[in-house]
This record gives C-alpha cells, sequence and structure tokens, in this order.
C-alpha cells in the first residue's frame, strides 16, 4: 500500500481516546510530539504527562493497535522526556470537552476558573491529589458538587 | 575514578532515594488518616517510582553491563543501595512521614533545579521532567509541615519530635566524595555541598513558619549514599520490595 500521509497518521492518533479520560484524544492530550516517516518506518514520539503514570504503557499499546489497523506494519514508538509535557500543549477542542465531562481544564493560576457544573467561582481546594496523576480535587461552593481539576504544570 | 564510574555512581544515588522513598511512602496506601490524603501520598510516591525508572535506567545505560532499571531495583542485595539514610527510615507516623518528605523535596527541588543545566543532556532531560514534580511535591508537603507545625498542641508537639528525629539525617544528602568531584569538575552534577545555603533557605523559611525550631548539634547520620552502612531497616524494606523476583526470577506482568 501506499504510506498515508504524515496528517492521515495525526487524525488517526486524534481519534484515539486517551485511557483515562476518554473524552479527549492523545492528541488532545499534548502527548503525541512527532509523526514522521523514516523511510518505510513509521516513528510516532511520545512524551509522558507524568513521569510515573501507569497509563503510559497502555497508550502505546492503543497508539500501535491503532495503528496497526490502519495498515501500518512498520511502526517505532520513540519516548521523548525532553522538553518535558505540560499543560499548554492541551489542545483548545481538548480544554472544552474536558469541561463539558466535568474536568475543570488547567489554568496558570493553578487553580480552576469556574465549577464545570454550575460555572459558579466560589470553589474551595479539597486537595493537590485526584484520581489521577494529572489531576487534583476541588469542591464548588455553590453547588457543592465535588470535581476533578486537571493540574497545570 | 573515570567520568562513567562516577556518573554511575551517582545516578544510583538520585534513583535510590526515589525508589526507597516512593516504595515507603507508597506503604501507606489503603492507610491515610483521610481519603484525599491516600491518594496524595500515593500519588507522590508514582511519581517517585517513575523518576526511578528514568535515573536507574539511565545508571544501567551508562554502566553498559546490560542492566535495566528493574535489573538494579529488584536484584541488588542492601550494601549495593546508594540512597540516604533518611528514606530508608520506617514512616512513624503521618506527621513524622510529611516531615521527611518535606525534608527530602526541599533537597530534591534544589538538586534537579541544578541538573536542569547538566552538562550532560541526558540528565539535564530526566532533571527538567523530575524538576516539575518536584516543585508540586515541595508545595505540598510544606505546606502540610506548615499546617501540623502550626496547628494543635498535639500536632506541634509531634511534628517538633519528627524534625528533632529527622534533622540529623539531612546532612547526609551534602556530603562529596570523590565521585561528587569528578562530575562537579565536568560540570554533570554540583558539588552537594554547594546546594546546602539555598537548602537552608527553604527549610529554614517553611520551618518558621510553622513554628518549629530547627534542633542544634552538628551530628550528622549517613553511611547509605556511599553504601558504607545501612540502618537495619533497608533489609526489611528489601524483603518485601523484592521478594516476587527473587522468589520467581524474570516474572512478569
Amino acid at each position: 500500500m501506499d504510506k498515508p500521509s504524515v496528517d492521515q497518521v495525526w487524525d488517526w492518533l486524534d481519534a484515539v481516546p486517551d485511557p483515562e479520560i476518554p473524552v479527549i484524544s492523545l492528541v488532545d492530550l499534548g502527548i503525541i510530539r512527532g509523526v514522521e516517516w523514516q523511510e518505510d518506518t513509521l516513528v510516532v514520539s511520545v512524551t509522558p504527562t507524568y513521569s510515573g503514570c501507569p497509563a503510559t504503557s497502555i497508550i502505546n499499546l492503543d497508539i500501535e493497535t491503532a495503528l496497526r489497523g490502519h495498515g501500518i506494519e512498520k511502526l517505532e514508538l520513540k519516548r521523548q522526556i525532553s522538553p518535558p509535557w505540560t499543560t499548554d500543549w492541551l489542545t483548545e477542542k481538548g480544554r472544552a470537552k474536558l469541561e463539558d465531562y466535568g474536568i475543570a481544564p488547567p489554568q496558570p493560576a493553578g487553580g480552576p476558573s469556574r465549577c464545570p457544573q454550575c460555572k459558579s467561582t466560589n470553589l474551595e481546594r479539597i486537595s493537590q491529589f485526584g484520581s489521577t496523576p494529572c489531576k487534583a480535587t476541588w469542591r464548588c461552593r455553590n453547588c457543592l458538587e465535588p470535581f476533578d481539576y486537571f493540574k497545570c504544570i | 575514578m573515570t567520568k562513567d564510574e562516577a556518573l554511575f555512581q551517582f545516578l544510583l544515588r538520585l534513583g535510590d532515594n526515589t525508589l526507597i522513598l516512593g516504595h515507603r511512602v507508597s506503604e501507606w496506601c489503603g492507610h491515610a488518616p483521610v481519603l484525599e490524603e491516600d491518594i496524595a501520598l500515593a500519588n507522590t510516591a508514582l511519581d517517585m517510582i517513575g523518576q526511578t525508572q528514568l535515573w536507574l535506567g539511565l545508571a544501567g545505560e551508562v554502566e553498559g553491563k546490560g542492566r535495566t532499571a528493574d535489573n538494579l531495583a529488584f536484584l541488588r542485595d542492601a550494601w549495593d543501595f546508594r540512597n540516604v539514610l533518611m528514606v530508608e527510615l520506617p514512616n512513624g507516623d503521618f506527621g513524622q512521614t510529611l516531615m521527611r518528605q518535606f525534608l527530602y523535596d526541599a533537597w530534591s527541588f534544589v538538586m534537579t533545579d541544578w541538573l536542569k543545566g547538566s552538562t550532560d543532556p541526558r540528565v539535564a532531560e530526566i532533571a527538567a521532567k523530575a524538576h516539575k514534580e518536584v516543585t508540586y511535591h515541595l508545595e505540598r508537603s510544606g505546606d502540610t509541615v506548615i499546617g501540623l507545625g502550626d496547628g494543635t498542641p498535639e500536632s506541634h508537639s509531634r511534628m517538633q519530635a519528627a524534625l528533632d528525629y529527622l534533622y540529623p539525617y539531612c546532612g547526609e544528602m551534602f556530603e562529596t566524595d570523590k565521585a561528587d568531584e569528578v562530575l562537579a569538575e565536568a560540570g554533570i552534577a554540583p558539588d552537594p555541598a554547594e546546594l546546602r545555603a539555598e537548602y537552608d533557605d527553604i527549610v529554614g523559611r517553611v520551618l518558621a513558619e510553622a513554628t518549629l525550631a530547627i534542633p542544634g548539634g552538628s551530628y550528622v547520620h549517613k553511611g547509605g549514599r556511599t553504601g558504607r552502612m545501612h540502618t537495619e531497616h533497608l533489609g526489611h524494606l528489601l524483603t518485601s520490595m523484592q521478594w516476587l523476583q527473587r522468589a520467581y526470577p524474570g516474572a512478569a506482568w
């Protein structure tokens, strides 16, 4: 078969959900750092969100499964740790999807800007950590719902 | 001592610190006083284990004998570990665990900050990754030390007791030997003693706000980072951490 274009591969990867927050894609998460053909091998560079994130190996498996499903035969996954992942790399589309899903997207100020449910700005932090390494736990003082906040790093 | 021999030692020291402390902190999983703290401790431990994979992975690469991070973590005996003594001590109560975390995080923060500019790009890129995580850990452990130190009479006295117990272990993180000299000369790693002023500044500021008094005396418990002598606690920790790979060599997930 002809080699699919790099743009096509990016589109395919944008359809692979993050295993822990399936509402956003791996591309939305900003962890796909490069897609290129080296002769007839497709090289995809992936950066971990947190160095110990247990989803990392699942993510590699999901990428491999998806691309093989699209007929890619020679595939190399490269771990790239520099520059380190930052939440600045989350796409705008990803941020909007997070909020719809009930997870407040990261903000430079270091805390959520508003409650993802009722949009109130009257918030309090419950814990600096949450259900995955990339999240913290907050609560809305208005609607009283606790919610996840995607930590800004 | 060649540069690679020195670098191997240094990477073992970094990786063993995060491995042993990560394992210790993970012992809280399911036991912390409240759910949020349980999750926070487990997350912190997870970050440290992640950093261990990077540091020990590079150590194996530098050593060049085909050892992986897993080999180094699970198949060495106590005398081959190079972590400082403080991280292998039992957890004590919650306050003591967080006091140790703070005293370690402050060191890890200044160390990784320096290493971001290491002349060895492999070291610099791991440090840049770790520094982000450590910054977050330090913010949390510092806040908790302040909250408990400047808290109730009970929490204050426990935090002061934890500080009195742990502070004599801090000096080991700033010891210097031949490996450090070789690496400092090459700009790969700092002379650890150089980091002390910034460390004292961070620790002093937080402990003052926590209304805790730094104990006097200059005695330093040491022997871990050189491998001369560990405490009796390390062997017990390793039996629990390594038993699966020892009982079923090569077992894979």
